[in-house]
């Protein structure tokens, strides 16, 4: 269909070959649930491990000395102990992440609770009782995603600066809701969806209000669905860089920014590192798994269940 | 892209004379319908349309904020300036590498992982959990560590490792590459695969999972090889599902800043366009040539997102249809 496509296939090619080889000889490996596939699982650990090997290395390493953090070859069994830690909270330095890590969950906080806001009524009225030419619509939100931030950067921050929203974390919390409005719209739309029309209908022949058809019929099936939005909104704005760079400073700067400031320094300080960013990541890794069951649906705006 | 297809909705045009009464409520009627969109969409139009047509209207400006007395209309003058400037042609063929590059490596090994992990075998779960970690650690915290604590040529893990690996063999000559310096583009590729490999292997493993078994039970009967069913019944039905994390994944990646800003900090040809928009902007004050060169992502966005949203449509549809 496009010239991009033939790509993905053909690169490909090879890795299909490493997982059939373990079951040659007409295995049902699929469809028999006791059979092991030892190949096959020898193969995804391995790969999972060296694929984690980057976030245990961080971990680990944020519990050694910075002179332990600094050998080669490393010091994989070096004693433990908390001092990264202080030192990025600042013990030696005085400068606390404290400031920057409330303005990260101010932004991602509030943020996510307007997106619901908005997000919820206009995924009503595009899946349960839908606008005319919903799909319309729902085509212009995501396209609008699809403009790169950067492209709309200036303006903002010409904008801020004239407004005295500079340096503002309610000006961020505004940017933030427009930047996961559209995916929200998407996400909470497929949820929606899977309300079963029967039970609509059921619920409005038995003259249910709006009010007890959304708490009965509607919230049991969707809850989990606003769940995982709410965090998947929340992991996007506690990620975010490039607008809180240029629309902040040091009053309103958020975690990630107070973290590109953070190396300047000199001597040794990968453990230091380290420890800043496990602490920033825990939030993200915590509602991440949190939101596992319905991550892929999230990330593929609802076209893959 | 940005301004078709908000079409609002007209009301019974074709009804035969109903009486004013009555239009008047069916009007009403699809007032109340509508009204719970109209926040989202508003807001929407409001923060993200009026700024691009903003920056629109800049990239025809001469406007550097640090000289504003030669304020004024300037033509092409900036688009001329952003297909012939080396910093700005380097940075769109660094974005072109680097979005090509991360898309196909991490959906080839996003596949691989996806075909391991749809075989049942011990600790599959925690596997898939151990897999996913890389897309949640914060792509700030994600580049200072490749950055510091893997690819750093003194201490890093990778040379670390490599000095661990050759010693086993009684060698003190192991070999330290320097990626950060002699390949830095390389450098931010290989963390961006890192993180968006996940991402490709949960599309591909929720398409894998939503395989028909019967048609592959059925090849099965009839010995088809372990291959064969790869080749003709898995990768065709994969298709749209390759396609839907690879135009995705390339809407995410094109706007990569983070990585960018804290491995190399543009330095040394690894400028992409967003990062070089950003410092033409913010350090240089040419607003008028980065809002050219911001007009100029927006249009190559589009022939990825025209696909894209063709993609989503067409898996959209088929929901729809079920």
């Amino acid at each position: 269909m496009s010239t991009l496509t033939p790509a993905g296939p053909r690169s490909s090619v090879p890795t299909p070959s490493t997982s059939t080889t373990g079951s040659r000889r007409r295995g049902k490996s699929r469809m028999d649930p006791t059979r092991n596939n030892t190949a096959a699982g020898i193969a995804a650990w391995l790969l999972a491990l060296l694929f984690a090997v980057p976030v245990l290395w961080m971990i680990l390493t944020s519990f050694h000395s910075e002179i332990d953090a600094a050998t080669n070859p490393p010091s994989i069994a070096a004693d433990l102990n908390l001092d990264a830690y202080k030192e990025f909270f600042g013990a030696t330095s005085g400068v606390s992440p404290w400031p920057s890590l409330i303005n990260s969950a101010t932004a991602s906080i509030f943020s996510t609770i307007l997106v619901l806001l908005l997000a919820i009524p206009a995924a009503y009225a595009l899946s349960i009782r839908p606008v005319k030419k919903w799909t319309d619509v729902l085509f212009f939100f995501l396209s609008t995603k699809m403009m790169p931030v950067v492209a709309a950067v200036l303006p903002l921050y010409l904008f801020a600066k004239t407004a005295g929203a500079l340096d503002n974390i309610w000006f961020l919390v505004l940017m933030y809701t427009s930047m996961n409005l559209p995916i929200a719209v998407w996400m909470m739309r497929s949820f929606l969806a899977e309300v079963p029309v029967e039970m609509l209908e059921a619920a409005q022949i038995d003259g249910a209000t709006l009010l007890l058809t959304l708490r009965k019929v509607i919230a049991p099936v969707a809850m989990p669905g606003i769940a995982a939005t709410a965090l998947i909104c929340f992991i996007f704005s506690w990620n975010e860089l490039l607008l809180a760079r240029v629309l902040t400073g040091v009053v309103a700067g958020t975690a990630p920014v107070f973290l590109t400031g953070f190396v300047s320094g000199q001597g040794l300080f990968i453990a230091k590192v380290c420890a800043a960013a496990v602490v920033i990541s825990l939030p993200v890794l915590f509602a991440g798994f949190a939101a596992q069951d319905k991550l892929v649906q999230g990330l593929s705006l609802g076209a893959v269940k | 892209m940005t301004t078709a297809t908000a079409r609002v909705s007209r009301q019974g045009s074709s009804t035969a004379k109903p009486s004013r009464n009555a239009r008047a409520r069916e009007r009403a009627v699809a007032w109340a319908r509508r009204a719970p969109l109209l926040p989202a969409l508003v807001f929407l139009i409001i923060v993200t349309q009026l700024p691009f047509v903003v920056t629109l209207i800049i990239s025809f400006m001469n406007w550097n904020s640090l000289s504003p007395d030669k304020t004024g209309f300037a033509g092409f003058e900036n688009y001329i300036q952003v297909v012939t400037d080396p910093y700005m042609l380097q940075a769109i063929l660094t974005t072109i590498v680097e979005t090509v590059s991360v898309v196909l490596v991490s959906l080839g090994l996003g596949l691989g992982l996806a075909l391991l992990l749809d075989k049942k075998f011990i600790g599959r779960g925690l596997a898939r959990t151990l897999l996913i970690a890389p897309f949640l650690i914060v792509p700030v915290a994600a580049a200072l560590i490749w950055k510091h604590a893997i690819l750093n040529p003194v201490y890093g893990l990778i040379n670390g490792s490599l000095t661990w690996i050759w010693s086993l063999f009684g060698s003190d000559a192991p070999p330290q590459p320097d990626l950060l310096s002699s390949a830095p583009l390389m450098a931010i590729i290989v963390s961006l695969v890192w993180q968006w490999t996940p991402f490709m292997m949960l599309i591909l493993l929720a398409g894998l999972q939503s395989r028909p078994m019967d048609t592959v039970e059925a090849a099965q009967m009839d010995g088809a090889t372990p291959w064969a069913i790869f080749r003709h019944l898995t990768l065709p039905h994969l298709r749209q599902y390759l396609e839907l994390g690879g135009l995705l994944g390339a809407i995410y990646i094109v706007q990569n800043f983070d990585a960018t800003f804290v491995i190399t900090s543009g330095g040394l040809g690894t400028a992409n366009l967003p990062y070089a928009i950003y410092e033409t902007f913010y350090y240089a004050n040419e607003y008028g040539l980065a809002s050219a060169a911001g007009v100029v992502v927006v249009i190559g966005t589009i022939f990825v997102a025209t696909f894209a949203l063709r993609t989503v449509f067409s898996l959209f549809k088929k929901e729809a249809a079920r």
